[in-house]
């Protein structure tokens, strides 16, 4: 097996260091229609419907829905500790910004280049915010 | 983004640690934004809900012994000494509404309790930079009122009003506030479940940005204009909008687009707002078990209609009607003789508390109907029917929605 490795700069949101599995959804998401007790989503015609997003490095557009049930829908996924372990988004908006500083989920966006092309499900994903750097392994 | 010296000391927490966490949480922001600054707000309205996320941040900032400098109101969660009466609440959901009170208490907030803050306890003016949270509220307080805030979520609301500051993005910059989106109303809007339904089209289509609403032809009054604000901003993310002529900051639809020319319009008919109307039914008719209204709170002049609807009437037998708005209202309402007339037809009127609550979960398996489509979208119950005050109450009255 090769491995070869990316590296891409990238803007903090939210401060951290976390690597694991990327799970790529190119649609918004709403983390209070997961399931809090096992991180699987049940969003019913969600291109992520079924799949499980805890522990995972998650890339996707942006969050949606109201303040009240995206906040709480990743607080809880955090309380089981099944929230992912860093998320990778294209739009920021306030509500997720505040849902993942609750949650201390390192948050990034802005990667110099397009993130659903740069990272694909199943790559092995380093996000350190701190530094703005993103490193993908892919596995070939 | 540049922080002064005072913002520095409470980052490094130099002025307790309540101060700290809501200080990080409005940098944060500000980072992501590229603000440049912090700016002052006179006050904020934080959503507050009652869940364990609210609950989280607001006794950290009230154990780390932060205050408000800025008037800040609260949202519904729910009176639970009303509902322990009522309903079966499980214990555990009881205690997290109640810790949420007794924190937002601590920090100095007003206990309003109410999703309307912005008519009675906590209003602000035009060009006032404020921090409102809550679907109607934000795009209320931006296009109504004219005074600026972004779409915050409730723990964004509450640090600003806190430190009494928010960062300098968004909403507060004039160029962010022009339309992005044309809507031609064909459309006839008979009443405020016009607007309702207008809100909720608008939000779907639109998504994300700021319509400018054209062919209005009567003037809409507070109430429609609430209904529109809470649709478009739950079906979608509309912090702002403007009806030229209407709305504070545009006089023509020239000015509502800062001197652009539309890119994009979408038109409006009867047959969209039917669809709009169709496309929320979960349920077509028969035998119904609850009317709630007041998603948003109602105002006194729709708990008037309601009282006006009911007089010298009686609710059908199994049928159970609420009216859920704020405690300031209510006692208007009692004043005015509204109470005791829906209380005679069997109806409730409960303050301090909204649908979304967990205090509702007796539903669960009902069929219900209500006038609003974001009371059916955060619907804790098997199947709702959405119509109009009138149609709600005649319903009630018979049993049954045909």
């Amino acid at each position: 097996m090769k491995n070869e490795e990316v590296k891409l700069r990238c803007h903090k949101i939210v401060g951290g260091v976390a690597e694991g599995e990327a799970l790529v959804s190119h649609e918004p998401i709403c983390f209070y229609l997961t399931d809090p007790k096992t991180g699987v989503v049940r969003e019913k015609n969600h291109e992520l419907a079924g799949k499980n997003l805890s522990n995972k490095v998650l890339v996707f557009p942006s969050g949606k829905a109201s303040s009240v049930v995206q906040i709480d829908g990743l607080f809880k996924l955090t309380m089981h500790n099944l929230a992912p372990k860093a998320m990778i988004v294209k739009d920021v908006e306030t509500v997720l910004i505040v849902s993942a500083v609750l949650a201390k989920v390192p948050l990034v966006d802005r990667l110099e280049v397009d993130p659903f092309e740069a990272i694909h499900t199943g790559d092995s994903v380093r996000v350190d915010a701190g530094k703005g750097i993103v490193i993908i392994r892919k596995h070939m | 983004m540049n922080l002064t010296r005072e913002e520095e000391r409470i980052l490094a927490g130099e002025l307790g640690e309540g101060t700290k966490v809501a200080m990080e949480l409005l940098v944060a922001i500000g980072d992501a934004f590229d603000a440049e600054k912090m700016i002052p707000i006179s006050r904020a309205h934080a959503a507050s809900s009652g869940q364990e996320g609210d609950m989280y941040f607001v006794e950290l900032l009230a154990k780390g012994g932060a205050k408000c400098r800025v008037p800040t109101s609260t949202n519904p969660v729910y009176d639970i000494e009303v509902f322990h009466k009522l309903f079966k609440i499980p214990k555990d959901e009881a205690a997290v509404a109640r810790r949420v009170m007794e924190a937002y208490k601590k920090v100095g907030a007003i206990l309003s309790w109410s999703c309307l803050p912005y008519l009675t306890e906590n209003i602000p003016l035009y060009g006032e930079t404020v921090a409102f949270s809550e679907s109607s509220a934000t795009p209320y307080v931006n296009s109504v009122i004219g005074a600026t805030t972004n779409r915050e979520a409730a723990q964004s609301a509450l640090a600003a009003g806190v430190i009494g500051k928010t960062p300098l993005y968004g909403l507060h910059i004039r160029e962010n506030r022009k339309g992005t989106v044309q809507i031609k109303v064909e459309a006839t809007l008979k009443d405020s479940f016009g607007y309702t339904l207008l809100g909720q089209f608008v939000g779907e289509r639109v998504g994300y940005g700021i319509p400018v609403l054209t062919g209005i032809k009567k003037r809409p009054s507070t109430e429609e204009l609430i209904n529109f604000c809470a649709m478009s901003n739950t079906s979608g993310a509309i912090s702002m909008f403007h009806i030229p002529g209407v709305t504070i900051e545009a006089t023509t639809v020239r000015e509502a687009f800062q001197g652009d020319i539309p890119k994009e319009s979408i038109t409006v008919t009867n047959a969209d707002l039917q669809r709009t109307c169709e496309k929320l039914q979960s349920a077509r008719g028969g035998k119904i078990d609850f009317v709630m209204l007041g998603c948003p709170h109602y105002t006194l002049k729709q708990i008037g209609q309601a009282a006006e609807l009911l007089e010298g009437k009686k609710i059908h037998k199994g049928v159970a009607f609420w009216i859920c708005t704020s405690a300031t209202t209510r006692k208007l309402a009692e004043r005015m003789g509204y109470v005791e007339t829906v209380e005679k037809a069997g109806g409730s009127i409960v303050v301090d508390t909204c649908i979304d609550e967990p205090c509702w979960t007796v539903y669960r398996d009902q069929v219900g109907m209500t006038d609003s489509p974001k009371c059916a979208y955060y619907r804790r119950f098997k199947d709702v029917i959405v119509a109009g005050l009138e149609e709600c109450v005649q319903a009630a009255v018979k049993g049954e929605y045909s």
